[in-house]
């Protein structure tokens, strides 16, 4: 018997698949347990956890877990303070993540959010067929046929949670020797050496925090200047965490960051020559250095999907996507996980969502789950009603506390409808979904918006026979909107739409 | 494949960039993002703030007003500048004809890379200049 529970999901035909067992998949294929859809779950590697089982390579988090915070622990409200636990409506999967981190950081260490989730996975019963690769893949009809290390699985619709962590490097940095993220020595080995770091994002900074002990120099190198999240006021740009080699050259501290094109790299014996190019006067430099270290991004492993007609874009190759996550040019296939950062969204203001990590994507396999419940299962999910009267106080509620409009903002937003007999709660929506659909009933979303500048404010989208109109609430330092100004704004907006569905509900 | 060389290749060829430098063609990918819309999707919506700057790389767009459409747009066009400098809801949706690939830049960041790209801003002021002249024969 244990073998069996060891290796669930023979080959053979599904009504879904799901490839992938990190955080994503995990999270999906929980909330599709939940819905009751019947659906295998494949992963190459030999345990749950992704990427988080071997990375970040410096061994702690980017995303932080409070481990005190205004909000009891198991309910909706402190999933704004924990990014990293996977989500759950039982009591004893909720914020696993402060249960296993030991205080010292809130940044959890790699270990702990390998923990954390393994421990989701054996509480919540998760079952994944481990050590079975995805191979290739072909289209039979309405059917995909995936062929993998253990045989064909054939389903009418695919879920890819297969990740964004293939390191890539151009054509400039295709030299023997030159290390990228992911092939770094034990720090200590670059004690006294001269390192050259290509790449100013997250990864680059990551590596060059780690080095600052150990190397004589570090010199950071891209064509476009460094941007931080501090300033930004969003997650575009280097954080926090690793802004210290950015402090060390903003003193001159030994550390360089150079805004320049790499023009060649030639390895001179035992050392590299790099040649760099400003943007700005075309002015050039050499160095002489130890190591180079390619930090230019990582690209999806999608394997055949392009040829099948999965259409990608950008230099990380990623599937374009519909709202909903679903290939935007080869319908049947669907992505999670960090994947889901290819479907855009609005981009207000040109800030992504967070569908990249883990506090984003964990929200969007909940909404994916019922989205192929029923698109694909033909399962009608329950929409509560909701009095006319209270729609204002939920909206306000949702937008002072709801977890997904405060991680997702501007991407994912509370949905009202006006149903058959009133207003009706729709849930979470897509916010593009939302304002693109045209054909949809009379219904209000709220989300919280960031600018890059204010204090997060309230975005509300009104939709009237077809049109949607957008109201932006003015922001609040401590992002309470319950208070009555905002009551009396939103109800303003709203009444349209609540006016028509009391005279419904009184009909 | 490197993206970023096959992408200065492209704008190496439109008007709007041709006095910029290759590395300044590299520094511009970096400082735009790369967006893929399909069919049917809409790129800005009339009305709806938060403005962006496109440059289109490979595909079409049509400008739809009040739901009717009023020109098509090609590789090396260029749309959403008019909101971002005045701050205001476009007055057109931009929806995408097939499947569409575009450069983009916020419109927080569009008069940071024009003043900071003088030759750019002078071809810009150049395809303003022509849509003023069109939008003029159109009306007389």
């Amino acid at each position: 018997m244990a073998h069996l529970t060891d290796k669930p999901f023979p080959p053979g035909r599904y009504p879904l698949v799901v490839v992938g067992s990190g955080p994503g998949a995990m999270q999906l294929t929980y909330c599709l347990g939940r819905l009751g859809l019947d659906h295998a779950v494949l992963s190459a590697d030999d345990a749950p956890g992704g990427m988080f089982r071997r990375w970040p390579i410096f061994q702690r988090m980017l995303s932080w877990t409070k481990p005190f915070a205004n909000h009891e622990k198991a309910t909706r409200a402190y999933e704004r303070f924990d990014w990293n636990s996977l989500l759950s409506d039982d009591e004893q999967l909720r914020a696993i993540m402060p249960t296993v981190m030991d205080g010292t950081s809130y940044f959890p260490s790699r270990p702990e959010m390998e923990k954390g989730l393994a421990t989701f996975a054996q509480r919540a019963g998760l079952r994944i067929r481990q050590s079975v690769r995805w191979e290739s893949t072909r289209a039979d009809g309405k059917d995909f046929v995936l062929t993998t290390s253990d045989g064909e699985y054939i389903a009418p619709a695919v879920v890819f949670a297969v990740g964004v962590a293939q390191p890539w490097r151009p054509n400039v940095l295709a030299l023997e020797g030159v290390q990228q993220y992911g092939e770094l020595r034990p720090a200590e080995t670059y004690a006294d050496r001269r390192i050259f770091i290509v790449g100013k994002q997250n990864s680059g900074f990551e590596i060059a925090t780690g080095l600052l002990p150990w190397a004589r120099q570090i010199v950071l190198a891209s064509p476009s200047p460094t941007r931080l999240s501090v300033d930004t006021r969003s997650l575009v740009g280097v954080r926090a965490r690793y802004v210290q080699p950015y402090e060390d050259w903003a003193l001159a501290g030994g550390v360089v960051i150079l805004d320049a094109s790499i023009e060649s790299v030639e390895k001179t014996g035992a050392t590299y020559r790099v040649h760099t190019k400003s943007p700005t006067d075309s002015s050039t430099l050499v160095f002489e250095v130890d190591d180079v270290i390619a930090a230019t991004g990582f690209v999806a492993p999608l394997r055949d999907l392009p040829q099948l007609g999965v259409s990608v874009f950008g230099q990380s190759r990623l599937p374009a996507q519909t709202p909903y996550w679903e290939s935007a040019t080869l319908p049947g296939v669907y992505f999670a996980g960090t994947l889901m950062q290819a479907s855009l969204g609005l981009k207000r203001h040109g800030i992504p969502s967070n569908s990249g990590a883990v506090q984003g994507y964990r929200y969007n396999a909940r909404v994916l789950a019922r989205h192929l419940a029923e698109s694909r299962f033909g399962v009608t999910l329950e929409r509560p009603a909701v009095n006319a009267g209270d729609v204002v106080s939920l909206l306000l509620d949702e937008v002072t506390r709801g977890p997904e409009v405060w991680h997702q903002r501007s991407y994912l937003a509370r949905v009202v409808k006006v149903g058959g007999d009133g207003m009706v709660d729709a849930g979470i929506e897509p916010l593009a979904h939302f304002v693109d659909d045209d054909s949809g009933p009379d219904a209000a979303a709220i989300t919280l918006e960031s600018n890059g500048r204010d204090d997060p404010y309230p975005a509300v989208y009104v939709r009237s026979k077809g049109s949607v109109k957008e109201y932006l609430l003015p922001p609040h330092p401590l992002l309470d909107f319950t208070g009555d100004q905002y009551r009396k704004e939103l109800s303003d907006r709203l009444q349209p739409l609540l006016g028509s569905a009391l005279t419904r509900s009184a009909s | 494949m490197d993206v970023r060389a096959e992408v200065v290749d492209i704008l190496a060829g439109f008007s709007l960039f041709a006095d910029l430098t290759t590395p300044e063609l590299e520094n511009l990918v970096d400082t735009f993002d790369e967006q893929m819309f399909s069919e049917g999707e809409r790129v800005v919506r009339q009305g709806l703030s938060s403005a962006s700057f496109y440059v289109i790389l490979d595909g079409a767009a049509t400008i739809r007003v009040d739901g009717k459409d009023r020109a098509t747009l090609r590789p090396g066009d260029f749309f959403g500048e008019i909101s971002c400098l005045l701050g205001e809801a476009p007055v057109a949706d931009i929806v995408a004809q097939k499947q569409l690939r575009c450069l983009v830049l916020p419109g927080e960041s569009l008069e940071r890379f024009l003043v900071g790209h003088p030759r750019v801003l002078f071809r810009l002021l150049q395809g303003e200049a022509r849509k003023v002249r069109t939008t003029t024969r159109w009306l007389t």
